[in-house]
């Protein structure tokens, strides 16, 4: 039996370099201090696999040897004039990297998941600059904790307890050092432990952040409420935020989805500007898969844009909204499709993903997803940060490197080794 | 039993977080993204019992889940079903020229749907052309 410490947890933004796991004959027996969505992926993982290459023929996916759809795959995308790579956020660095390479080799375009999560916060942060810190920084000394439009608790679980509210940090040890504040439309696990809750109406997160930003100038309102809150309570925030010391804006998809989008998120960036007149504050977006954070950052050391690349004419051609795999899709243009550890005929609406199915797609993944189940090519994968090592960063932007636990299943390989294939083979097809 | 216009919110729910960790095949992931969560004053008022089918409505498409009452719902009128491939069916394509679609504060119509089923994945994989 074999303990690892340190293991990095390969699944949300937190990505908590602290899990102790017990391996015996090559297996996971037990984990610690995993969440629960952690325990869940480091006991499962194994369960459910892709097993087998497979290529669709005649509407059934049947299997192949692992060159023959490595071939394939080559084959879809060198055919294509307008090809998409898209994913990632669950992949390491070094595959990352081979997928930008592998955009540019075919000349299409290179996507991630940040166009359906983090994609509003590039554009937002584009125009405004982002005042950011570390986590480290936030666990050591924020005694200000506000989350907006985040359900921290569901979807980042030691969120709380291991970088905020509930961290023992060295200038900030114990709970009551520290006032938390959420703020959402709904109700949810997160608001329970918040000193200050307060229940905003859907999609009015700019009007808010507006008004207290007139409030914290002294300004007066003229209204009895904005976005369903009293002015009183909004001044009762104000003053809250004021006079804390070091404040840090925690924000999730509830400002990146609703209506206002990346304007939410100039507000929101304002805000925090505004705010350092009174206090040092920061504000960090709550990055969802494990390194989508590095996926922003490969595809910028490499074409100089976080995402929705378009590597087509030669140089690197970034405009969301045009380039971005949903609206490439949307209006038809896209021809072939490559993803890798993603599923978005999962998540995209609905007439996207049918636009997808219209047109030859591949998918590489450790797991049956949505996308897999009628991918003309689907090749196994290993599962990183367990049977592959590799780089990931964290929400924060800080790089950590995910361990190798135990081997893949025989004949599955990692995506930075099957994306080396695919592209010698393009390479050589192309000549 | 009668139907009521709402406002549908998607997003990450825990069960989904952890359905999706075992597999996107299983019947928990299925379980965990079927599902539509309601204020219980409208489930009150549309008769409806917690695991009734339901049938939700946006101008994009429509969807047949399971509702259950939720005390994370502000106030009636709203919804909240996780993402997942029955929430994408009643999301809208328009970017707005950002790339994300939108994917909260939908308008929305809920009615009750005695004996009908909730589709598997399978069958809304057919329904999308595959
Ligand atoms: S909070 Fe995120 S990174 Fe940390 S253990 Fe849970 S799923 Fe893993």
């Amino acid at each position: 039996m074999a303990t690892f410490e340190d293991v990095v947890c390969p699944i949300c933004g937190c990505l908590c370099d602290d899990i102790v796991a017990t391996v015996e004959d090559n297996k996971i027996k037990g984990v610690k201090n995993s969440c629960s969505i952690s325990a869940t992926k480091f006991l499962n993982y194994h369960k459910h696999r892709l097993t087998s290459p497979l290529i669709r023929k005649n509407g059934e996916q049947v299997p192949v040897n692992l060159e023959e759809a490595v071939e394939k795959v080559a084959e879809i995308l060198t055919n294509a004039e307008y090809p998409a790579i898209y994913g990632m956020a669950l992949s390491s660095c070094e595959a990352q990297g081979l997928g930008v390479e592998l955009a540019e080799e075919v000349g299409g375009v290179i996507d991630n998941q940040t166009v359906t999560c983090h994609g509003p916060t590039a554009l937002g942060m584009h125009d405004m600059g982002m005042p950011t810190c570390t986590l480290g920084e936030v666990r050591h000394r924020a005694d200000l904790i506000l989350y907006w439009g985040s359900n921290v608790e569901e979807s980042h679980p030691r969120h709380l307890r291991r970088y905020s509210v509930l961290s023992k940090g060295r200038f900030r040890k114990e709970r009551e050092e520290r006032k938390m504040v959420v703020i959402d439309v709904r109700k949810t696990a997160s608001a329970r432990p918040a000193d200050l809750f307060i229940q905003i109406e859907q999609g009015q997160d700019y009007e808010l952040m507006s008004a207290l930003r007139m409030v914290l100038q002294f300004d007066e309102i003229e209204e009895e409420s904005v976005a369903g809150i009293p002015v009183e309570k909004i001044e009762e925030l104000a003053e809250l935020l004021r006079n804390c010391e070091f404040g840090i804006l925690f924000f999730g998809l509830g400002l990146t989805m609703s209506r206002g989008k990346e304007r939410n998120i100039d507000a929101a960036i304002s805000l925090v500007r505004d705010l350092n007149k009174w206090a040092k504050f920061s504000i960090m977006p709550m990055r969802g898969h494990y390194n989508v954070t590095g996926m922003n950052e490969v595809t910028t050391w490499q074409t100089g844009y976080p995402y929705a690349v378009d590597l087509s004419r030669g140089y690197p051609w970034y405009n969301p909204g045009e380039t971005t795999f949903v609206d490439i899709l949307r209006r038809g243009e896209c021809d072939a499709a490559l993803i890798i550890a993603s599923d978005p005929l999962a998540h995209f609406p609905k007439d996207v993903a049918q636009n997808l199915c219209k047109i030859p797609f591949a998918v590489i993944d450790p797991h049956p997803s949505v996308t897999s189940l009628v991918a003309d090519v689907v090749i196994p994968s290993a599962v990183t940060g367990i049977e592959a090592e590799g780089s990931a960063y964290r929400m924060d932007a800080i790089p950590l490197r995910l361990k190798k636990v135990l081997d893949p299943p025989s004949g599955i390989y990692s995506d930075e080794e099957l994306l080396q294939m695919v592209l010698e083979k393009v390479r050589s097809m192309r000549g | 039993m009668k139907g009521f216009k709402a406002t549908l919110l998607t997003g990450r729910s825990l069960k989904q977080g952890m359905g999706k960790e075992i597999s996107k095949t299983s019947d928990r992931y299925k379980e965990s993204v079927s599902i539509c969560e309601v204020h219980p004053k409208d489930m009150e008022d549309a008769g409806l019992k917690e695991r009734d089918v339901i049938r939700v409505t946006t101008q994009f498409g429509s969807v047949i889940v399971k509702c259950v009452p939720s005390d994370h719902i502000p106030k009636p009128g709203i919804i909240f079903i996780p993402y997942g491939p029955y929430a994408s069916a009643l999301i809208g394509m328009n970017t707005n020229s950002t790339g994300m679609p939108t994917f909260k504060g939908i308008s929305a119509e809920v009615e009750p749907a005695p004996g009908e089923k909730v589709l598997d994945i399978r069958q809304l994989l057919t329904n999308l052309g595959r």
